[in-house]
Order: C-alpha cells, then structure tokens, then sequence
C-alpha cells in the first residue's frame, strides 16, 4: 500500500484504563466529585462513574439507541449524519428535546433529614434522618442511583436489561457458572469526531485545537440540551439550577500544567494511564464513516500517527506541535498500549464518534473460571484455550469494545494472558519462552515491556502529560495579580459575593481555572500569609483547646491581642 | 380629535424609553451576564407536557410575530396596490390570527399549569419568571380580545376598527423618529392596552430569560458539525478584576 500523505496533524490527550485492574472502589468517581460536581443543579451529575458490567449503566440503558438515539449515523450516501437528527430537525425539536433523559432515567438526588436528629421532640423512638429529594425537597424514597446495581451484575433481574445482554440474545442465560462480572469505569470519551458538538445549536461546545479535549463554553451555552441528545454515552449533562451543559473537562486546568486528572490522580488500582495521540484529523471523517462497524476500530487505529516517524514529525512541526508535545507523544503509553500492543480498545466504536478513552478488557472472568475448575489459571495454554471456549465473555467484551467482533478482544485477552505466563517463568526462575510471546505475535522484550507498564505502572510512565502550548510562552506561569484579589466582578470588593445573582443562580461573571490563576492559587494556598478575608473556623477541625481566632466574632477592645 | 399630553407621553415619548431600555439592557446583560444568558429549560424535571405545551406555544408565537410583523410593516396601500382587498386581508389576518393566537395561549396556559403543579418545576420558578409570565400572558390575552371583538364588530355590521390606519401607521412613524401620535390616540381602547402591555414585555425583555429568543441559533444551519476553538489566549487577561459597566 502507497503511503498516504499525512493531513492535519492534530495532538490529543487520551487515556487508557485498565479493566483488569479496577476493583470498582469509587474512589475516581468520588474525588471527581469533589472537585468538579458538588454544586447545586448536578447533584445527580457523574463526569466520572463506574458501572457493574453486565449491567444497566449510568443513566439506566445509556446504551440502547434506538431509544436514545445518540451518536452518528451513516447515510444511505457514506455521510454522517447525528442519529438524532440533522440541523434542520434540531431545529425543528428546538423546543422540546423529545430525546432527552429525564431525572429518572439518571436518579432522583438526595440528602437526608438530619436536622430532624437534634430537633426532635424526646420520645421512646430513636429520631431518623429521612431521605428528601434534591430536586423537590420532599421526603421520598430511595430507589435507584448512579451504581444501584453496583456488584449485581449476571444476576437475570438486573442482567437482563443490560441492552448489549439483550442483544446477544439468547445466548447469555447467567446460570450460575458462567456468570462473570467486571467494572467499567466511565468519563468522556474526548471523541475525535463528538457528536455532542456537532449536535450544539449554540456552537458552545467545542474540541480544543491543542489538546482534544472537549468543552462547553459556559458563556454560549443557551441551554437548548441537543448535546445531552446527541452523545451516545451520557457524559453530557444538563445543569438545571444554571441552565447550561456540563460535562467533564479532562480536567483541563490540571493537563494544562501536567498534572494527570483527578480521576487518574487518585486511582486505587493505579489503572488509568494518560498520554498525547497524534493523528490525522483531515481522515476522521472518512474513517468514521467506513460502511462496515466492524472496521471502525481498525479505522480508528489507524489515525493515530507513529510519532517516531520522522514525517509525521514534520508533519506536526508544519502544523503547529511544539517539540515537547512530539517528545512526549513518543512516550506515551497510550499510543504504546492502543496501537503499538494493541491491548487498549475504545468504548462502542460503532457510535462512530471514535472515543479517545481506551479500555484493555479484563481477562479476569477468564482467569477466575480456569481457576474455579481446578486449572492453572497463569498456564498459557490453559488461558489461550479458555478464551476460546468462552464464548459468553468474550461476545459481551465485543459489543462493548469492537462492534461485536471477536477477533480483536480475543487477540488482547490472548496477549494479556501470555503475559501473564511468561512473567510467570520468569519470577519462578525459569527461562523466558519466547516462543509465548510468538505466540501472540510479540517479542518477549515487547511483553515485559507490557508488563513494566501494566503491572509495575510507575506514576511517571503511566502520566506523560505535557504543559499546555497556544499561550504567548513568555506568559506562561507568569501572574501579576494587579489590585485586590477579591475585587472580581460580583467579589467581595465589589460588594457582591453570596448574594442572589440578578437572573437566576449563579449568573453574572465566573472566573475560569486557567494555568495563569493556578499558579497563583497555589501560591496564595501555600504562603504562610493570609491573603483573604478572616475565615470562620472549621468546628469540625477544633481539638476543643483554646480559642482559636475566628471561632467567635472580634470583640473590639480585645481585638489586637486575639489576632496574632 | 387632538392628542392630549399623556398621548403625547405614552405614544410620543414612552416608545422611545422602550427601545433604550430594550436595546441598551440587551446589550448591557450580553456584557454582563452571558453566563446567565439561557434557557434555563426546566424539561429535566418534566418532559411530558412539555413535549406537548412548548412547541404548542412557541410555534404559535412564531405564526404571531410574523402576523404582527406583516400588519404592522406592510402599508394597506402596498396590500392594496397587489390587488388584496380589505376583506381578503382581514379574514385571512383573523382566521390566521385567531388559530395562531389560540395555539399560542393554550400553550403558555399549559405551560403555567405545568410549572404550577409540578413541585420541581415550581420551586425553580424565580419572581423574575412570575412577571414575566404576567406580562407575556396579559400581551397574548389583550391581543386575542382585541382581534375577536374587532371580528365581533366587524361581523356584526359596526364600524369596523382598522389598525392598519392606526396603529400601523403609527408604530411605522416611531421610526423615522416622528411619531404620529394622533393616529394612535385614534385606535380604541383595546388596541391601546395591548399596545401598553407589549411595551411592557419589551422593556422586560433584557432582564429576563425572554432573552434567549436573541440567541435563536440560526447559524448552526451554516457551520460544519465539529467546532474546533484553540485555547483562549485571552483567559490570561481575565485574571486581573473586570469591572462593572463600559469600561
């Protein structure tokens, strides 16, 4: 085959999650939330969630779009078209979305009564904190969340309204041999070809040019929810306090400056790995619109330039890619894991949106049957054998992962298995076989390369994350924080701050998380002066000593001396 | 009959306040607030009738705007001159005008019912919203009054109110800045009243979320599906205080 001339080189930063390794703690989708959705209006929001697999999701059946109708479609002519509808039927729908979730597809968000517990009138029953509503305010109950199902997965209550078990049919029984279950963490996918931008009326939404990473623009988002629509997986969500869309930012002021997301960040399992992608944005469209599904992984993979090729890199010098980002596209084990190995697979290819979040499917239900049966569960025959012979699985992982073809999950559970027998002989002593690794179509230095990378997962090789470029460079980092500090739009020093915004919550100016005012947040929250107003104090952190400052308010006369 | 001087103040002076305020307030809320500039579409917490009540409305808006449009631009003697008789105009303008405006209030009727009784919706209901449903149903109630009594009149064999040499002529004179307050005060009182309630939707118009009518996202038919944007350069300037006002 002639070698095409490179296009548009464009750089993404893109993640790999390794299945094998989640314990489905929560911890990601827990600290995302800390950080970026405990605000009234996305109470039920969840940029990061994990699912039980098989298992319905989050929002309940997000997969079945035939009622959802997210993602692409591709038209009788080779286009690609929204599924929902193109512009002049977004238009027409304006004013009803008649394809969007409501707060039941999600969950009904709560809190609890507690302060029933203090304010209780004595009596012979012990006080409760009754669940209320978030959205209504009323007491209700609990019947459903973002992970109900949480560890259920196989069981045929829930199982069945799995819409990938429906679609296999008949095949997948869950009798309880052949259950398996694994837990599929979930962000944004950072689509080379979002379909919740193009579904935007607004043109709020957006694929950032440096990075890939895809936003709303607060600002020109008018609320018109085509997006939520128009993304297959749900990872766009409808702020219904301010009005706009949300959706996770890949952490972008974290990236920006080289530090890997919260999610990643704070990883139990240590499995999610982020790196740079180069690829060729002028064949995305082409490439998500091949006839067959089952092409579309193949397709995709072979957008991803080979950053060690020195066209590509003066393709990318042509295009505007700093050297860093070149240097670190070399090293990054996203590339080495999707297109070098070819372990990591992306989520639903055949939504054609061509997700830039990868997946190494687990070979855990694999290993757990071999080993229940009385087999050796690390025997490179034993496990090659078993990924034939189970079938349910290996179909299950398809239809996430490649469209339904087997071919390629199989190939990775094959690698992922021989790597796990030629470590094996390895940590026992033994000679390394090299013929396992020819096995699998690798090299042995190839699968401890694999190994160092899966199962060691240093910090710095699983997060190879430039700093961001497009800022004049003599800029960067550079703050001078001129005035007050608090003197913003609405701030304090303005009089504002706290008080009901003039059109509805929380309108009125925000102040973005760039890289300039990271810095010098963190130069405010390290100094040992005190930049800003007197805080109140934290009951919470009171050791029940002394009295420390803030607690209760000045008394004038004393005031110099409690200072300090 | 000669304009008294609150004729002079309400058709002479007042439409211009209007316009200030309209244009002005705009313009002011889209440099200040542009993160409160929304929707804030409430469709999350109920869709049902929404998916009815919405479209039932807006699309019957739409229908009434162009009427409005029509009637209040087009001079009869254009209409006239391509040979459309008085008669052929205001049954079509009535028949067009009563289903639009029809249309139009049973669905803003649904959409109050809806906000009033779904629990969610309600308590996301600001005061802002509250006035502003006010004015915009009074605008919609004192319009249909005005067209079926003039109907009434018409069919019953009285004098029938032309607001094409009224208000038309009138509304159309604001423009070229000398308005034309006799033909105003001519009209009767219920065209006067919907004039009033209309100049009060408008001066409210900036100030609440009737603004999203502005961002009606016409350019989404001309632009390619993917938007790609670099990072905004001029972030690194918002750090330092933006204040309030021109500046």
């Amino acid at each position: 085959m002639a070698k095409q001339r490179t296009g548009r080189v464009m750089a993404q930063v893109a993640m790999v999650m390794n299945l094998d390794k989640c314990i489905g703690c929560h911890t990601c989708s827990v600290t995302c939330k800390q950080a970026w959705t405990n605000r009234s209006g996305v109470e039920y929001v969840w940029f990061n969630n994990v699912e039980t697999r098989p298992g319905q999701g989050y929002p309940r059946r997000y997969e079945d779009q035939e009622r959802w109708q997210g993602g692409w479609r591709r038209t009788a002519t080779g286009r690609l078209k929204p599924r929902a509808g193109g512009r002049l039927k977004k238009l027409a729908t304006i004013f009803a979305n008649p394809k969007m979730p409501s707060i039941q597809d999600y969950y009904e968000p709560w809190t609890y009564d507690y302060e029933n517990l203090i304010t209780a009138p004595l009596g012979d029953d012990v006080p409760v904190a009754r669940p209320r509503s978030l959205i209504s305010g009323e007491p209700m109950d609990i019947s459903w969340s973002a992970n109900w199902d949480d560890d259920l997965a196989g069981g045929e209550e829930l199982g069945s309204f799995d819409p990938l078990v429906q679609k296999l049919g008949e095949r997948v029984k869950f009798s309880f041999e052949e259950t398996f279950m694994f837990y599929l963490p979930r962000i944004c996918e950072h689509c080379l070809n979002p379909s919740c931008v193009a579904s935007c009326p607004s043109g709020a939404m957006y694929k950032r040019a440096e990075d890939g990473i895809v936003l709303v623009d607060q600002d020109r988002c008018r609320g018109w929810r085509m997006c939520v629509t128009g993304c297959p997986y749900k990872k766009v969500y409808f702020n219904h306090k301010t009005g706009k869309a949300e959706k996770c930012t890949l952490c972008y002021p974290r990236i920006e400056v080289g530090m890997p997301t919260v999610c990643s960040e704070t990883c139990v399992g240590r499995l999610r790995y982020l790196g740079v992608v180069l690829y060729d944005a002028d064949r995305v469209s082409s490439a998500a619109a091949v006839k067959d599904e089952k092409d579309l992984y193949p397709a995709q993979l072979d957008l991803l330039l080979d950053p060690d090729d020195p066209e590509v890199q003066e393709a990318a010098r042509r295009d505007g890619i700093p050297d860093r980002w070149i240097e670190s596209a070399q090293r990054s084990p996203v590339y080495l894991l999707a297109k070098r190995f070819k372990v990591a697979l992306p989520l639903h290819p055949e939504y054609r949106t061509m997700p830039m979040v990868w997946y190494i499917p687990p070979l855990s239900p694999v290993v757990d049957t071999l080993t229940s049966t009385g087999n050796d569960g690390e025997d490179a025959g034993n496990l090659f054998g078993a990924i034939d012979t189970l079938r349910i699985p290996v179909e299950y992982l398809a239809e996430l992962f490649t469209a339904g073809d087997p071919e390629p999950v199989t190939r990775t559970l094959r690698r992922l298995a021989a790597m796990r027998s030629y470590m094996r002989r390895i940590n026992l002593g033994d000679d390394p076989d090299e013929s396992i690794a020819e096995a699998v179509g690798m090299s042995g230095n190839d699968i401890e390369r694999m190994y160092r990378l899966l199962a060691l997962a240093k910090y710095d090789e699983r997060y190879v994350i430039p700093t961001a470029y497009g800022v004049d460079e003599a800029d960067k980092g550079v703050i001078d924080e001129i005035g007050c500090s608090l003197d913003f739009d609405g701030g304090p020093g303005m009089g504002g701050m706290g008080g009901a915004a003039p059109f509805g919550e929380a309108s009125g100016r925000q102040q973005p998380a760039t890289v300039e005012n990271f810095h010098a947040l963190r130069d405010r929250q390290t100094s040992d002066e005190r930049s800003g107003p007197p805080r109140r104090f934290n009951l919470l952190n009171w050791d029940g000593n002394g009295r420390p400052p803030g607690l209760f308010p000045q008394r004038s006369d004393t005031e110099g001396e409690e200072r300090q | 009959m000669t304009p008294s001087p609150l004729d002079y103040l309400l058709w002479g002076a007042l439409p211009y306040v209007v316009n200030a305020v309209l244009v002005g307030g705009t313009v002011w809320r889209h440099r200040y607030d542009r993160f409160g500039w929304t929707t804030r579409s409430s469709q999350l917490y109920e869709s049902r009738l929404l998916r009815i009540a919405s479209p039932m409305f807006h699309f019957g808006l739409l229908v009434v705007i162009i009427g409005h449009v029509i009637g209040l631009l087009i001079p009869e003697s254009w209409t006239h001159a391509v040979g459309v008789g008085d008669e052929l105009y205001h049954i079509t303008a009535l028949s067009l005008g009563v289903v639009a405006g029809v249309t139009t209030l049973g669905g803003i009727a649904l959409l109050i019912w809806r906000r009033r009784t779904t629990g969610p919706v309600f308590s996301a209901t600001t005061v802002n919203d509250k006035t502003m449903y006010l004015v915009l149903t009074a605008a919609i109630v004192s319009g249909l009054t005005v067209t079926l009594l003039s109907a009434y009149t018409g069919f019953s064999g009285g004098e029938e109110v032309d607001y094409r040499q009224t208000v038309s002529v009138w509304f159309r004179s604001i423009w070229i800045l000398q308005p034309d307050v006799a033909a105003m005060s001519a009209a009767t009182l219920g065209f006067k009243i919907h004039v009033l309630i209309g100049l009060g939707l408008f001066s409210l118009f900036p100030f609440s979320r009737l603004v999203h009518a502005f961002s009606a996202p016409i350019g989404y038919l001309f632009r390619p599906y993917v938007v790609y944007r670099s990072r905004d350069r001029r972030t690194a300037g918002t750090t330092r205080p933006i204040r309030r006002g021109w500046g």
